[in-house]
């Protein structure tokens, strides 16, 4: 991405660190979806899920959508993983 | 169907779906570029015209008013749903309760997780609250606030116990809250109407100062509404389940 974006923000980051910025965080939103899928236990997968989204919320916030990284945050990293793991406590409950 | 065929199967559908899919790729805009009118003339025209500095906020509660309400209805009608399927009606017995978990005890919780819990339980009150009812400034929003604010009561459970929970969110309560902030919502596009404007027009004034907590007129107080509405259906929707899979006295 140039810096097109950037220019005319108050504090505009160097182009070339905002690249390097950009791919790192999509290289960990990549490794931490593939975490996501290898992790096999349920409660476990509930918990890498919850940091998958700390990684997407970090990733809309690199590509400048504050609000979207709220929601991401709110959702992702809390809201999601907390029904997953009700609802896991629920069936684990059932079959004792 | 045998685990050959299926092998196979798998690699022809496969090998189809991402040939298809990097030619997709292909024709794609280049990383960053933006083809579309629509953003810039919206960049342009949003602050002059609604007096929100936030044009997400604009965008969600004015100009694409009619999708917002579609979306908050999705939120109400999911948690009228869970608690017809899992709310226990009066007079319903509850089937052998007691054996269920014979044997195990309640993990007690920890302290440094009731410490954090209850650190953090004021401060998300307020980001929460700050996030729903400034829909005019950036960042905010009425969904994003009031996911905050229904944390905010998963702290409380964290920090005490699921009794504590249900004593500050009465099933009662975060049914009225759930109803009057779709409600509220459903009467701000329907008093333009009664005004005879078009559905969902800005009726309120706008105020001067963009951004200011007095501008952006219907923005801020559909974005609010959102707000308490999503904070007591996620608070509703969460203490059913707890309901079903907490400890609770017999």
């Amino acid at each position: 991405m140039t810096g097109v974006l950037a220019a005319g923000t108050p504090a505009a980051v160097p182009p070339a660190l905002m690249d390097t910025v950009q791919v790192t965080v999509l290289i960990l939103v990549a490794a931490g979806a593939t975490a996501v899928v290898l992790t096999r236990q349920p409660v476990r997968q509930a918990i890498v899920l919850s940091a998958y989204g700390l990684l997407l919320a970090l990733l809309f916030m690199v590509f400048q959508a504050p609000d979207v990284t709220l929601s991401e945050l709110t959702v992702g990293a809390v809201a999601l993983p907390i029904l997953l793991l009700l609802v896991l406590a629920k069936v684990r409950k059932r079959e004792e | 169907m045998s685990p050959a065929a299926r092998r196979w199967a798998f690699l022809i559908a496969g090998s189809g779906l991402v040939a298809f899919y990097l030619w997709g790729l292909t024709g794609l805009p280049g990383f960053g570029d933006y083809p579309g009118p629509y953003g810039t003339i919206i960049n342009q025209v949003a602050v002059t015209q609604t007096k929100a500095t936030a044009v997400v906020s604009a965008i969600n509660f004015e100009y694409r008013g009619i999708d917002t309400v579609g979306e908050e209805f999705i939120l109400f009608v999911a948690a009228a749903g869970v608690s017809t399927v899992l709310r226990h009606l009066r007079g319903e017995r509850d089937r052998a309760g007691i054996d269920e978990a014979m044997g195990r005890d309640v993990p007690p919780t920890s302290d440094a997780v009731r410490m954090m819990a209850l650190a953090f339980t004021g401060p998300t009150v307020v980001i929460g609250w700050y996030l729903a009812s400034h829909a005019q400034t950036s960042p905010s929003g009425g969904f994003q606030g009031g996911l905050v604010l229904a944390t905010a009561f998963i702290l409380l459970y964290l920090a005490g116990q699921f009794l504590v929970f249900r004593r500050v969110s009465p099933v009662a309560v975060t049914d009225a809250v759930e109803a009057a902030g779709a409600g509220g919502f459903a009467c701000i596009e329907l008093s333009a109407v009664a005004l005879g404007l078009p559905y969902l027009s800005n009726i309120l004034p706008l105020g001067n100062t963009p951004g200011a907590v007095d501008s952006s007129g219907t923005i801020a107080l559909i974005s609010f509404f959102v707000g308490v509405e999503v904070a007591a259906a996620f608070t509703a929707i969460v203490a059913e389940l707890l309901w079903c899979s907490a400890w609770r006295p017999r």
